[in-house]
């Protein structure tokens, strides 16, 4: 066991795969010599060759569109989007040619391609470096998208991925990469040295697509939470006294339906927390979900704690962050519907 | 408020005739067959500056090839030249027919290529097994000069139960890798991109294949046109990158895509792209570009920009009518000719074909794919509202069928 921060343990698992298969290559905007402006891959280009981790041009839409290529040639490419902002550009290479090449082909080519990217606010990025673009992903069939909440799952997950036969957008939360941050900026956030989740085991293992983890078992109310909101949720759960069962989804697509259903039917009660902006946002379906297979248990409506609906503001990103708060005051009002 | 009336206008371009008006191809040059020269197969697109000006061109009017691309094409073989007649023969034939199917209602789509068949049938002389084309729909001719049979590229199109992607694609857009055809796509011009990195593979792979990517005039427009010469001229991978420039998108002429005062091919200079034109009406010019340029990828000296100058002589699909937007007589006043004819004088000049020979050959063409579409008809089409697997839509969206299309396909009780 060795103790990583997220990004040594995205490292680590590019690293492992790169190390173990030749058709795995990494590449994007600054991904080479540099490492990453976040340090995602410093060090595999001199390690593995600068043909199997390389610099590109600044163009997202030729990143994936020639990853999508290389895919359907027999590579397995884990490229970067420097920030989950930049990633429209490629937005039709990934939703209308990654996600569909096996389908439209009956199977005579298949696109096996990681799409990494970091994402969410908490690091006064402002509009353009802070949104949570997973809606845009799951609502385009083809696609499986994942959402980490720490190093263990981070490096078991993109194993997983980059093993996967079809395409993956690997979201990162990118307020995690050093810690579990859980919403209270103003207090230092624990480091993944101090902390459980920041025990990663070397060498392979993989975190299997699908299926969401009970980070917290409660009996009170269920929380639906990935990536950054999961230790918020873990956080409010805390601060309210509310004994709330918080589930990490991992994975948004395929969804756990199991993990989530059975919770529920327990608890009777739902809050879903995620950063990204409200409306058509991923809650709204995992509310559908709920509602559709646990109507009979629940007795309470099901709340969506969520990023208001307005772009990412710079100067009141704590106002507009879904923390602790907000999400222990929807526990409240589950508790009393 | 201004004192002086503005001098600044919106230039919007319109195209040399519309219909009523004269045809007018004044706004191209046309080379003499034999006059572009011959670059040296290791040139550096610096060294090449002036060829997307000049066209390379093998066939001269009397049907004789002559100057220095026909000298590195060498003497083609008769029985090869024949062949290629017939794939040409075979493209228009299945063409016309399914154009028919279309107003028949068996299909709901077709693109005929009528007019550019020398593109797509004599670049597939230069492939070899293994190698990758991501066409356009209008490309067909690599299918038929590869020995796709006409049956199962009808099928795709009736939707039926022969089609070998089961129904799940829109008519036309065919897939077929053991045929080195890459599965289409309708969204324009996104296949030109993943054919670099096709090649990107094989080049960080250190393989011998090499990738042909294609497109139109009017998808050269899009971004991804941009991001495909981007990268080719930057990782230099074993890519030629095709643009047909058939004058027409539907009703967009070259010239709002930019191709009237400036050829296409010289966007390969930006790019550092070495980049040629050519006469894609002429057999033996597409061959020998198509050797030229295929060479340089095999030899390790990476990617070539081609623009193939041809003219799209039907409707853009059985949903269009050009007759609306372009003059009526374009296509016969178009000054390169026709690609079969002009194969066919080359023949008999060569004392390797006749006039009878040419009609005999026609019929045997439109009696064979009569038969392959009864053939296929008999495995039902879109009349039959689609005899495709219906299970089959459910399939193949993932490796694994996941949990919601599992509980959907149930409730559906398919």
């Amino acid at each position: 066991m060795a103790r990583m921060t997220m990004i040594e343990a995205v490292r680590d698992a590019m690293d492992i795969k790169m190390a173990q298969d030749k058709r795995v290559v990494v590449f994007g905007e600054d991904v080479g010599f540099f490492g990453g402006v976040f340090r995602a891959t410093q060090g595999l280009q001199a390690k593995h060759g600068k043909t199997r981790c390389f610099d590109t041009p600044i163009a997202e839409g030729g990143i994936v569109g020639v990853a999508v290529g290389m895919a359907t040639y027999g590579m397995r490419p884990c490229v970067e989007i420097q920030f989950a902002d930049y990633v429209f550009p490629a937005y039709d290479q990934i939703t209308q040619e990654a996600a569909r090449i096996r389908y439209r082909s009956n199977e005579d080519f298949t696109c096996p391609l990681v799409i990494r990217m970091p994402t969410g606010g908490g690091i006064y990025g402002g509009q353009t470096h802070s949104q949570s673009p997973e809606a845009c992903f799951t609502h385009s069939t083809g696609l499986k998208v994942v959402v980490p909440s720490n190093p263990y799952d981070a490096k078991g997950l993109l194993i997983a991925a980059i093993e996967d036969d079809d395409p993956v957008i690997f979201l990162e939360p990118k307020r995690l990469y050093n810690g579990p941050f859980d919403g209270h900026h103003d207090q230092k956030v624990v480091p993944w040295s101090a902390h459980d989740l920041g025990e990663v085991p070397e060498g392979h293992y993989t975190v299997p697509l699908g299926k969401a983890v009970i980070r917290r078992p409660g009996e009170a109310v269920t929380v639906l939470a990935y990536g950054t909101m999961v230790h918020v949720a873990l956080a409010a759960a805390a601060e309210s006294g509310i004994d709330a069962e918080v589930i990490d989804l991992r994975t948004l697509v395929p969804i756990d339906y199991a993990t989530i259903e059975a919770s529920v039917a327990k608890t009777g009660r739902c809050v879903i927390v995620h950063e990204a902006t409200q409306t058509s946002g991923f809650g709204a379906e995992l509310s559908a979900i709920v509602q559709e297979a646990c109507f009979y248990h629940l007795e309470a409506p099901i709340i969506r704690v969520a990023g208001y609906d307005t772009p990412y503001p710079y100067a009141q990103e704590w106002l507009y962050f879904p923390g602790p708060d907000r999400v222990a005051q929807a526990l409240r009002e589950a508790m009393e519907g | 408020m201004q004192d002086q009336p503005s001098k600044i206008r919106l230039h919007v371009p319109e195209p040399p005739a519309r219909p009523g008006e004269a045809p007018n191809f004044d706004y191209l040059t046309f080379a003499a067959a034999g006059e572009t020269r011959l670059p040296p197969l290791d040139s550096s697109a610096d060294a090449m500056r002036d060829m997307p000006w000049g066209l390379v061109r093998v066939l001269d009017d009397a049907g004789r090839a002559v100057g220095p691309w026909a000298d590195y094409l060498g003497t083609v073989d008769s029985e090869v030249l024949r062949k290629g007649l017939r794939d040409m023969m075979v493209t228009r034939s299945v063409d016309k027919r399914m154009q028919m199917a279309q107003r028949q209602g068996k299909t709901t789509n077709h693109a005929q290529s009528t007019g550019e068949e020398a593109i797509a049938c004599a670049f597939h002389t230069m492939l070899r097994d293994g190698d990758m084309n991501f066409p356009t729909y209008r490309q067909q001719g690599l299918l038929f000069a590869s020995g796709f049979p006409i049956t199962s590229y009808m099928n795709q199109l009736f939707g039926n139960s022969g089609d070998p992607l089961e129904g799940r694609q829109l008519a036309v857009m065919q897939s077929a890798r053991d045929h080195g055809f890459f599965t289409i796509s309708g969204n324009l011009a996104t296949q030109f991109v993943q054919a670099v990195g096709w090649a990107m593979g094989s080049a960080i792979s250190e393989d011998d294949k090499i990738a042909a990517a294609w497109i139109g005039d009017g998808a050269a427009a899009e971004g991804d046109f941009h991001w495909a010469m981007l990268f080719a001229g930057v990782y230099k991978p074993p890519v030629v990158l095709n643009l047909v420039n058939n004058q027409w998108a539907i009703s967009t002429f070259a010239g709002l895509t930019g191709g009237a005062t400036q050829p296409f091919a010289s966007r390969g200079i930006g790019y550092g792209l070495p980049a040629i034109r050519v006469d894609g009406n002429d057999f033996l010019a597409v061959m020998a570009a198509t050797k030229w340029a295929t060479d340089r990828a095999r030899e390790g000296h990476g990617p070539t920009f081609i623009e193939w100058l041809t003219y799209r002589v039907a409707s853009h699909t059985t949903s269009d009518d050009a007759g609306v937007y372009r003059a009526k007589e374009e296509a016969a006043h178009w000054p390169l000719g026709d690609p079969i004819d002009r194969l066919k004088t080359h023949l008999i000049a060569r004392g390797e074909w006749s006039d009878e020979r040419h009609v005999q050959a026609l019929a045997e063409v439109d009696e064979m794919v009569k038969a392959e579409q009864k053939k296929s008809e008999a495995l039902g089409t879109m009349l039959d509202g689609g005899t495709a697997r219906a299970g089959a839509m459910f399939e193949a969206v993932y490796k694994e069928m996941p949990e919601n299309l599992r509980r959907q396909r149930q409730k559906a009780g398919i």
